[in-house]
C-alpha cells in the first residue's frame, strides 16, 4: 500500500484517498473551435508514463482536498507533493518534497 | 544421497534462434496475443519468415499471470462476435495445436446481487441469446445446485440475488497454451527471439522498416505491436499515441484443495472471481490498482478487499490460506475494448487495450490481426475495434454491462 504525504493532514494510508490520473491536462480554451481529433485527445488520451510522472490525488476521506503528486510508475517511490495549480517540480530528489498550500514553510503535519 | 544421474531433458518446444538481419514481418511481444497472431500469419496468410521478438521470457508477462477465465457473454454485438468467435477457435484449438492444455468448459457464473444487477443480466442474457451466445438466467437456488459451497442465504450484506450463466465457458492453463502456440509456430518457420527488447523503430518518412533491438538491428517490411502493458511505450518509440492507462492488476491462489468448486464463479458487485485449478489451487482476482503502474505489483490492500469478498460469498474459504499474489500490467481502455488495427506509422499495426480480459480474446486477436498484418485492411471482426473510434465517438462501452471485465 502506498503512504502518501497529503499536503494537508501528512502522511496516510492510501485507501483514504482518490485517485485522479495525469496532472496539468488544462480544459480547452475554446471547446467549440476543437477538431474531432483535438477531441479525442482531451477526452480519452492521457500520458502513459513510465518513470516519473505528474497525477492528482484527493485525500477523499481525510481533509477531501485534490493536490498533485510526482511518482515514479515503476518503483511506485513518490518524488514530490505540491498543490494544485502549481508547476511541476524539477525531479531528482529521492525524499519526497512536500509543499503545503497552507503552511508555506512546507511543513508536514 | 542417490547416484543416479538426472534423466534426459525433454525435447524443447521450439528452437532458440539469433535474430536474422531481416524478416517480412516482425511481432514485438511473445506473450498469449503475439504468438497467436504469428501462428496465425503463417498458417492462414503462408507468412513463415517472420519473428517474434520477446524483451524478457516467452509468455512471462501477463499471458502466464492471469487466471485464465474464458467466455464470450459480452453485451454489445461488436464484442459478442470477436469473443465468440474465439470461443469457438478455443473449442477447435487443443486437436489443432496437437496440445491438451485442459481446456476446461465449466461454465462461468456472473452474480448479481441488486436489483441493477438483476436487470443488466437479465438484459445481457436476452443479448447474447440473439448474438447466438449461450446464456441462462439462474435464480439464486439454480445458483446453489450448480455451485454448492456458495452461500445464498440473506445474511450477508449483498446476498446473492441470481446470476447469469454461460455453460460454454470456462478455463485453460495458460502457460500451456503459450508453448502450445509456440511449438506450432516454430514448426512453421517462424523465429521466437527471447531476450530481444525492442528499443526504437527505422523509419523513412512515416513508414515503418526496422525495429532496433539490443540484439541489433532487424529490417523489416511490417511491424505489428502485441506489448500488452507497454503499448504506449512502444508506440511512443514509433512517434505516435495511444488512448491507453497502464495498470496493475493482482491475483492470488490458495494452497492445493481437494476438488470442491465445479466451476467459475465472477461476482461484480462484491468484487472477486474464483474458479479452482486443476491441480487443486483457489484462483482468485479482482479489479485493477487505481494508479498508473508499471511495477508488475500492486497494493495489498486490493488483495485483502477480495478475500474479504470471497470468505462471504464462499465460508468454507475462510480457512485457506494464501499462498501467493502476484500483479501484471493491464492496458486498459476508456471503453474496456481493444484496439486492433492499422495505426497512424505505415507498416506498423497495434494490437493492445484488452486490459483486465484479453487471455479469453488470445485466438480471435491473433487470427484478426494477423489479417490486417497480411492484407493491411481489418478483418470484419476487428474492424470496429480500430483506434479511430476514439475520434468518430463509435465506442463501444463493456464498461457497466459486461460484468467483471476478466
Ligand atoms: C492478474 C491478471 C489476471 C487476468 N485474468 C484474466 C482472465 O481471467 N481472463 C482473461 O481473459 N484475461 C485475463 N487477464 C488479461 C490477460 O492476461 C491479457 O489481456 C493478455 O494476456 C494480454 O495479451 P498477451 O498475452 O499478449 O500479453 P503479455 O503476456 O503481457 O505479452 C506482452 C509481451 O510484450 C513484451 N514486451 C513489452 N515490451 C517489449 C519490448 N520493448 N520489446 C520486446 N517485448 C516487449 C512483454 O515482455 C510481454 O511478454 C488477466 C491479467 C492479469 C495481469
Ligand atoms: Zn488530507
Amino acid at each position: 500500500m502506498l503512504l502518501i504525504p497529503c499536503p494537508n493532514c501528512g502522511p496516510r494510508d492510501e485507501t483514504e484517498f482518490h485517485y485522479g490520473g495525469q496532472a496539468h491536462v488544462p480544459y480547452p480554451e475554446n471547446p467549440a473551435d476543437l477538431t474531432d481529433r483535438e477531441w479525442a485527445e482531451y477526452l480519452f488520451y492521457r500520458d502513459n508514463t513510465k518513470g516519473a510522472f505528474a497525477e492528482r490525488w484527493q485525500h477523499s476521506t481525510g481533509c477531501r482536498q485534490w493536490f498533485n503528486m510526482l511518482r515514479d510508475t515503476v518503483t511506485y517511490d513518490i518524488q514530490a507533493v505540491y498543490p494544485m495549480g502549481q508547476l511541476r517540480p524539477a525531479t531528482g530528489t529521492t525524499a519526497p518534497t512536500v509543499t503545503s498550500p497552507v503552511s508555506p514553510e512546507g511543513a508536514v503535519k | 544421497m542417490t547416484t543416479e544421474h538426472l534423466p534426459e531433458h525433454p525435447d524443447f518446444l521450439w528452437r532458440n534462434p539469433d535474430p536474422k538481419s531481416s524478416y517480412d514481418a516482425v511481432i514485438v511481444g511473445g506473450g498469449g496475443h503475439g504468438l497467436a497472431t504469428a501462428y496465425y500469419l503463417a498458417k492462414n496468410h503462408g507468412m513463415t519468415n517472420i519473428a517474434i521478438l520477446e524483451k524478457g521470457w516467452l509468455a512471462g508477462g501477463n499471458m502466464a499471470r492471469n487466471t485464465t477465465i474464458i467466455r464470450s457473454n459480452y453485451l454489445w454485438d461488436e464484442s459478442a462476435a470477436i469473443y465468440e468467435h474465439a470461443l469457438k477457435l478455443w473449442e477447435i484449438l487443443p486437436e489443432e495445436l496437437e496440445y491438451d492444455f485442459l481446456f476446461s468448459q465449466r461454465g462461468v457464473m456472473n452474480l448479481a446481487h441488486t436489483l441493477g444487477d438483476v436487470r443488466e443480466s437479465v438484459r445481457r442474457v436476452g443479448a447474447n441469446k440473439l448474438n447466438g451466445v449461450d446464456a441462462e438466467w439462474l435464480d439464486p437456488q439454480q445458483v446453489k445446485e450448480l455451485c454448492p459451497i456458495l452461500n445464498i442465504n440473506d445474511n450477508i450484506r449483498y446476498p446473492v440475488m441470481g446470476a447469469t450463466y454461460q455453460p460454454r465457458a470456462g478455463i485453460a492453463k495458460h502457460d500451456h497454451v503459450a508453448w502450445a502456440f509456440a511449438r506450432k509456430c516454430d514448426e512453421l518457420g517462424v523465429d521466437i527471439i527471447q531476450n530481444c527488447e525492442v528499443t526504437g523503430f527505422v523509419k523513412d518518412g512515416n513508414k515503418v522498416v526496422g525495429v532496433k533491438t539490443n540484439r541489433g538491428t532487424i529490417n523489416t517490411e511490417k511491424v505489428g505491436l502485441c506489448a500488452a502493458g507497454h503499448s504506449s511505450v512502444l508506440a511512443e518509440m514509433a512517434g505516435f499515441r495511444l488512448p491507453i492507462q497502464s495498470h496493475p492488476l493482482q491475483a492470488l491462489v490458495s494452497e492445493l484443495h481437494e476438488p470442491v468448486h465445479p466451476t467459475v464463479v465472477m461476482s461484480n458487485h462484491v468484487h472477486v472471481y474464483v474458479s479452482q485449478a486443476h491441480k487443486g489451487e483457489l484462483v482468485m482476482g479482482a479489479g485493477v490498482d487505481s494508479y498508473n503502474g508499471y511495477g508488475q505489483r500492486g497494493s495489498f490492500h486490493v488483495i485483502e478487499h477480495q478475500m474479504a469478498a470471497a470468505v462471504e460469498l464462499f465460508p468454507i474459504f475462510a480457512r485457506a490460506h494464501v499462498l501467493r499474489t502476484w500483479g501484471g500490467i493491464v492496458d486498459t481502455t476508456l471503453d474496456a475494448s481493444p484496439i486492433v488495427g492499422t495505426t497512424p506509422v505505415e507498416n506498423m499495426f497495434v494490437n493492445c487495450g484488452w486490459g483486465t480480459g484479453g487471455f479469453k480474446g488470445t485466438p480471435a486477436a491473433g487470427l484478426t490481426f494477423a489479417h490486417t498484418i497480411a492484407t493491411g485492411t481489418p478483418h470484419k471482426l476487428n474492424q470496429p475495434f480500430a483506434l479511430e473510434r476514439f475520434e468518430t465517438g463509435a465506442l463501444i462501452d463493456e464498461h457497466g454491462a459486461a460484468a467483471v471485465a476478466h
